[in-house]
C-alpha cells in the first residue's frame, strides 16, 4: 500500500522543550524516537504538553534552543511547516469553507503544481479510501461531522506526507460515531503503513490505535510503552489511574505479602517496605468464598453493567475497592466476601508524596 | 391581562411613533416627489437630466473609491493588529477606532485643518517647496473626509472577523505546503469575504448619503446630498429634491439589502 | 529577516493610518487653545477661545443635552418594551416591523429630514419647537436601541426565563420589571450610550430641522466653521470632543466586554 501512502519517515525528537514568552513551560525538554511506519499516540490530560509536542513536530512551534526535530536523517528544525511535507488533521478539521470537498482534498496537490488530471486521479483515490464517494462537490457546511473528519483525513493523506499528524481528530464527534470511526481509522492507518503521530486525551483511542503510547503529564513524558505495557505495568500512580480503572491500595509489605486492612495479598517477589503503594485492576479481583480468602470485605454496592457486575467492597483496604465480577455471580449488599488476586496482577508503584 | 395583550401593548408605542414620524413622512415625500411640475418623471430626472446624472455618477464614483480604499487600508491594518501582539498595540487600536461616531461636520473641519488654507499639509509643503498645497475643498478633500469616518468602522468589522477566523485553517493550508502568500490568497481573504461585503456596503451607503462633511467643506463639489440640499433650500424645488432623496434612499437601501443577502449578517449605515 | 521587514512595513502603514486619524484631532485641540494659530503655539496658550465659545454657544450645547436626554428617554420607554415584544412574538410581522424601524440606518438623514419637513412643516408650533428635532433623533436612533436590546435577548434565551417566571405566578408586567429588564441591562446600557452619542453628534437631520431658536451643538459647530475664526471653531470642536470622547471610550469598553463574554 505504499503507493497510497508514500514513504513514512522515522521521526527523532531530540531534547525538544517549549517555554512560552510569558515564562510558562509547556514542555520540558524531551527526546523521542518514532519508528518509520509506526503509529505513536501522545496521551494525556489537557495541558500535559501533547499538543505542543505535536506542533513542534509539525513545525507550527519552534522548540526552545537546543531542541531538534529530524525526519530520518534530515534536520527539520529550521524548516517551516509548508516545506516539511507533513499531513495534518486538526481537531476542528480546518476544512476550507470556500472550497468544495474535492478542492479541499486537492489543495495540497495544487500547491505542489500537480496538473489537473493527476490531481483528479489522486482525489478519486482518496475519496475511495476514506469512503466519501458522492460528496465530492458538496460545500463543507453541507457535511456531517463524521464526513468532515474523513475529508480532513483524505486531504492530509493526499499529499503523500512523510509523517501524518492527528490532533484529537475524533474529539469533536459524538460518542457512538467516535467508536465507529475509531475502528475505521485503525484499519486505515494499518493499511497505509505511514508514520503517524496521534494526539488524544481518550485512553480507549490510544489503546486501540497506538503501536506505542506516550503518556504525558504536566509537560513531561510519564511513560512510553506498548498499550499492554502501559495498561499492565504502569510505572506511576498517574499512569495507572489515567489508563483504565485502577484500585490504588496502600499498606506495608512484609516478606511476600502486602498487608491490608482486611487481610493480606500474596506478591510475586519478597520485599520489605513500610508503606507500599500498589495498583490492582478491578477485573483482576475475584470473588471467592470467605474461608478460602486471605483478604475479606463487605459488599457496599452492586451495579449491573450488562457484561459484568461492578461491586464496591469496603473493609478490605483503607479505601473501598472496585471489583469487576462476572455477571453470573450472586452478590448482595452487606454480604461478607473473600477476595483473591493473582500475584502477577498486583503492581507495586513508587510512592509519590 | 393575557400575555398576548401585554406583548401588543409593548409594541404599540413603537408602531405609533414609527408610523407618525417615519412611514407617513416618507409616504408624503414620495407623493411630493411625484406631484411637482414634472409629475412622475421627476423620479427619472436623476437619470435623464444631464446635471443630475453627472452629480449622481460623481457621487457613486466617489463612494465606490472611498469603499475600495477603505477596505484595502482597513484590511492591511486590521490583519496586522489582530495577528501581532506588541507593546502599544492597544493604544494604536484606540487611535484607529475612536473617531467612530464623529459627525460629518467635525470630520469636514478636521480635513480643513489637515489640507485647508491654514492646514498642516499646506504649511509643510510651503516650508519644503515654497508651494502651498491645498486640496481640502476639492473632491479629493471630500474623499479624505469619507475615508476618515469609514476607516474606524471598517477596521473594527475586519478585526472582529479576523478574530473569529479559525487559526487552524491557516495552519492546515501551511501543512499542505502553501506559502504565506498562498495562505492569504486561498484561505484568509476568502474567509473575510462576508466581512468585506458587509463593511464595504456600509462604507458605500454612508458615503452616498453623507452630508455634513460636504457641507463643511462647502465648495461646489457636486454630490447628491449637496444637490438635494441646494435644490430644497435655495431653489425651493421641493418635488425634485424629494424625488432625488427618494432615489438616494433607494440606492443606499438597495446596496445594504444586497450586501445583507450576501453576507447574511446585519448591515447598517450610520452617520 | 523577511518576516521582520514585512512586520515593520505593516506597522509603518498602520501608524500612518493612525496618524491620519489622530493628527487632525491634535491640530484642532491645539488650535483651540492657541492665541494665534497662524503664528503657531509660540503665540501663547489661552482659554479665551473656549470662553468665547461658551458665551456664544452655551444655549446650543445646553439644547443638545436636553434633546439627547429626551431622545434617550423616548427610545428607552418605546424601544425596550418593543424589543421584548419583537423577540418573544417572532414571526413574519415582527420581522417586517424590525426591518421598517431599521430603515433609517440605510436612508440618508437628509431624506428623512425632508420627509418630516414636508409633512409637519405646516404645524407651526411643533415645527418651531425642539420637539421637531427630537422626532428626527428618535427615528434615527431607535434602531440602535431596539437592536442592541434584542441582541441580548437572543443571547440569553429570555423566553425560557420569562416562562419560568410565569410558571411561578408572576404577571406579565411584573415579569417585565423583575426578569426582562434586569437581564437586558447590558443591551440597554450599550444602546443608551449609542443613542446619546449619536444624538449629541447628529447633524444631517438636525441641520434641516433646526430653526434659529432651536440650534443644537453640531448646528452651532457648522455655524462656527462657516463664520468664526479658526481658533474659535477649534475651541468649539475641543468642547465637543471633551463631551463625546468619554462616551465613545465607554462604548468601546462595552464592546470589548461583550466580546470577552
Amino acid at each position: 500500500m505504499s503507493a497510497i501512502a508514500g514513504h513514512g519517515a522515522a521521526v527523532h525528537i531530540e531534547r525538544c522543550g517549549k517555554t512560552f514568552p510569558d515564562g510558562t513551560q509547556a514542555l520540558a525538554p524531551a527526546s523521542l524516537d518514532i519508528v518509520s511506519g509506526e503509529t505513536l499516540v501522545l496521551l494525556g490530560p489537557s495541558g500535559c504538553g501533547k499538543t505542543t509536542m505535536l506542533r513542534i513536530i509539525a513545525g507550527l512551534e519552534q522548540p526552545d534552543a537546543g531542541g531538534r526535530v529530524l525526519f530520518d536523517t534530515n534536520d527539520m528544525t529550521p524548516v517551516p511547516i509548508e516545506q516539511r511535507n507533513v499531513g495534518m488533521v486538526f481537531q476542528s478539521y480546518a476544512l476550507f469553507p470556500n472550497m468544495s470537498v474535492s478542492d479541499n482534498i486537492g489543495y495540497g496537490l495544487k500547491i505542489r503544481g500537480i496538473d489537473a488530471k493527476a490531481r483528479a486521479a489522486r482525489i478519486k483515490e482518496m475519496v475511495a479510501l476514506t469512503n466519501i464517494g458522492g460528496l465530492e462537490d458538496r460545500r463543507i457546511d453541507q457535511l456531517s461531522g463524521g464526513q468532515r473528519q474523513r475529508v480532513a483525513l483524505a486531504r492530509a493523506v493526499a499529499i503523500r506526507p512523510r509523517v501524518l499528524l492527528l490532533d484529537e481528530p475524533l474529539t469533536a464527534l459524538d460518542a457512538s460515531l467516535r467508536d465507529r470511526l475509531r475502528g475505521e481509522l485503525n484499519r486505515l492507518l494499518r493499511s497505509l503503513g505511514i508514520t503517524t503521530i496521534y494526539v488524544t486525551h481518550d485512553q480507549a483511542e490510544a489503546m486501540e490505535l497506538g503501536d506505542r503510547i506516550v503518556v504525558m503529564r504536566k509537560g513531561a513524558i510519564a511513560q512510553i510503552g506498548t498499550p499492554r505495557e502501559i495498561y499492565f505495568t504502569p510505572q506511576s500512580r498517574f499512569v495507572a489511574e489515567f489508563v483504565g480503572a485502577a484500585n490504588i491500595v496502600e499498606g506495608p509489605v512484609i516478606g511476600r505479602r502486602l498487608m491490608l486492612t482486611g487481610g493480606s495479598l500474596a506478591l510475586q517477589e519478597a520485599a520489605d517496605i513500610a508503606a507500599a503503594v500498589a495498583m490492582i485492576r478491578p477485573e483482576t479481583i475475584r470473588i471467592v468464598g470467605q474461608g478460602d480468602a486471605s483478604l475479606t470485605g463487605i459488599i457496599d454496592s452492586v451495579s449491573f453493567i450488562g457484561d459484568r457486575l461492578r461491586l464496591v467492597v469496603t473493609g478490605a483496604a483503607e479505601k473501598p475497592l472496585v471489583v469487576d465480577a462476572p455477571n453470573t455471580i450472586v452478590a448482595g449488599i452487606g454480604d461478607h466476601v473473600g477476595l483473591s488476586v493473582a500475584p502477577e496482577a498486583i503492581r507495586l508503584l513508587p510512592r509519590e508524596d | 391581562m393575557s400575555h398576548r395583550t401585554f406583548v401588543w401593548i409593548c409594541l404599540l408605542p413603537l408602531v405609533v411613533v414609527t408610523i407618525a414620524f417615519f412611514l407617513l413622512p416618507i409616504a408624503q415625500l414620495v407623493v411630493v416627489g411625484a406631484t411637482g411640475p414634472r409629475g412622475l418623471s421627476a423620479y427619472l430626472a436623476i437619470l435623464t437630466e444631464p446635471r443630475y446624472r453627472a452629480t449622481m455618477i460623481n457621487t457613486v464614483v466617489l463612494a465606490a473609491a472611498t469603499t475600495i480604499a477603505t477596505l484595502v487600508i482597513a484590511t492591511i491594518a486590521g490583519l496586522f493588529l489582530q495577528r501581532h501582539r506588541f507593546p502599544g498595540r492597544a493604544v494604536l487600536i484606540a487611535m484607529l477606532t475612536f473617531p467612530l461616531a464623529f459627525p460629518g461636520v467635525v470630520v469636514g473641519f478636521l480635513i480643513i485643518l489637515l489640507a485647508g488654507r491654514q492646514g498642516l499639509i499646506g504649511a509643510i509643503s510651503n516650508a519644503v517647496s515654497g508651494e502651498k498645497i491645498v486640496f481640502a475643498y476639492s473632491i479629493f478633500g471630500l474623499f479624505l473626509g469619507y475615508l476618515y469616518f469609514s476607516i474606524p468602522r471598517v477596521i473594527l468589522t475586519i478585526m472582529a472577523a479576523v478574530q473569529k477566523l479559525d487559526v487552524g485553517l491557516e495552519e492546515a493550508a501551511r501543512s499542505l505546503g502553501a506559502s504565506p502568500w498562498a495562505v492569504q490568497r486561498d484561505v484568509v481573504l476568502p474567509a473575510l469575504g462576508p466581512a468585506f461585503v458587509a463593511s464595504g456596503a456600509i462604507a458605500f451607503a454612508t458615503a452616498m448619503g453623507a452630508f455634513g462633511t460636504a457641507f463643511t467643506l462647502a465648495t461646489n463639489i457636486d454630490v447628491l446630498p449637496m444637490l438635494i440640499y441646494t435644490e430644497f433650500t435655495l431653489a425651493a424645488n421641493f418635488s425634485i429634491s424629494a424625488a432625488l432623496s427618494i432615489g438616494l434612499g433607494v440606492i443606499a437601501w438597495a446596496i445594504l439589502a444586497l450586501a445583507r443577502s450576501f453576507s447574511g449578517g446585519a448591515v447598517a449605515a450610520a452617520g | 529577516m523577511r518576516d521582520r521587514l514585512i512586520f515593520l512595513g505593516q506597522l509603518g502603514f498602520t501608524l500612518l493610518v493612525a496618524a491620519f486619524l489622530v493628527v487632525p484631532v491634535i491640530l484642532s485641540l491645539s488650535a483651540g487653545v492657541t492665541v494665534n494659530y497662524f503664528r503657531g503655539i509660540q503665540s501663547g496658550i489661552t482659554l479665551q477661545w473656549v470662553r468665547q465659545v461658551w458665551e456664544l454657544y452655551a444655549g446650543e450645547i445646553f439644547l443638545s443635552f436636553v434633546i439627547a436626554i429626551a431622545t434617550l428617554v423616548v427610545t428607552l420607554v418605546v424601544g425596550v418594551p418593543a424589543a421584548y415584544a419583537l423577540h418573544v412574538r417572532g414571526g413574519k410581522l415582527s420581522r417586517v416591523i424590525e426591518e421598517i424601524i431599521t430603515l433609517p440606518l440605510a436612508i440618508p438623514g437628509l431624506a428623512i429630514a425632508l420627509a418630516l419637513l414636508l409633512t409637519y412643516g405646516g404645524f407651526g408650533s411643533f415645527r418651531r419647537s425642539w420637539l421637531f428635532i427630537l422626532a428626527g433623533h428618535v427615528i434615527f436612533t431607535m434602531p440602535f436601541m431596539v437592536r442592541s436590546v434584542m441582541a441580548v435577548f437572543a443571547s440569553i434565551d429570555i423566553k425560557t426565563l420569562d416562562e419560568g417566571a410565569a410558571s411561578l405566578g408572576a404577571s406579565p408586567w411584573r415579569r417585565f420589571r423583575n426578569v426582562i429588564v434586569p437581564n437586558a441591562m447590558p443591551g440597554i446600557l450599550a444602546g443608551s450610550l449609542m443613542v446619546v452619542t449619536l444624538s449629541l453628534g447628529e447633524f444631517n437631520l438636525t441641520w434641516m430641522l433646526h430653526t434659529p431658536l432651536t440650534k443644537t451643538l453640531p448646528v452651532g459647530l457648522a455655524d462656527a466653521y462657516a463664520s468664526m475664526r479658526l481658533e474659535v471653531a477649534s475651541a468649539y470642536t475641543l468642547i465637543f470632543f471633551v463631551m463625546i470622547v468619554p462616551l465613545l471610550v465607554a462604548m468601546q469598553m462595552f464592546a470589548d466586554e461583550g466580546q470577552k463574554r
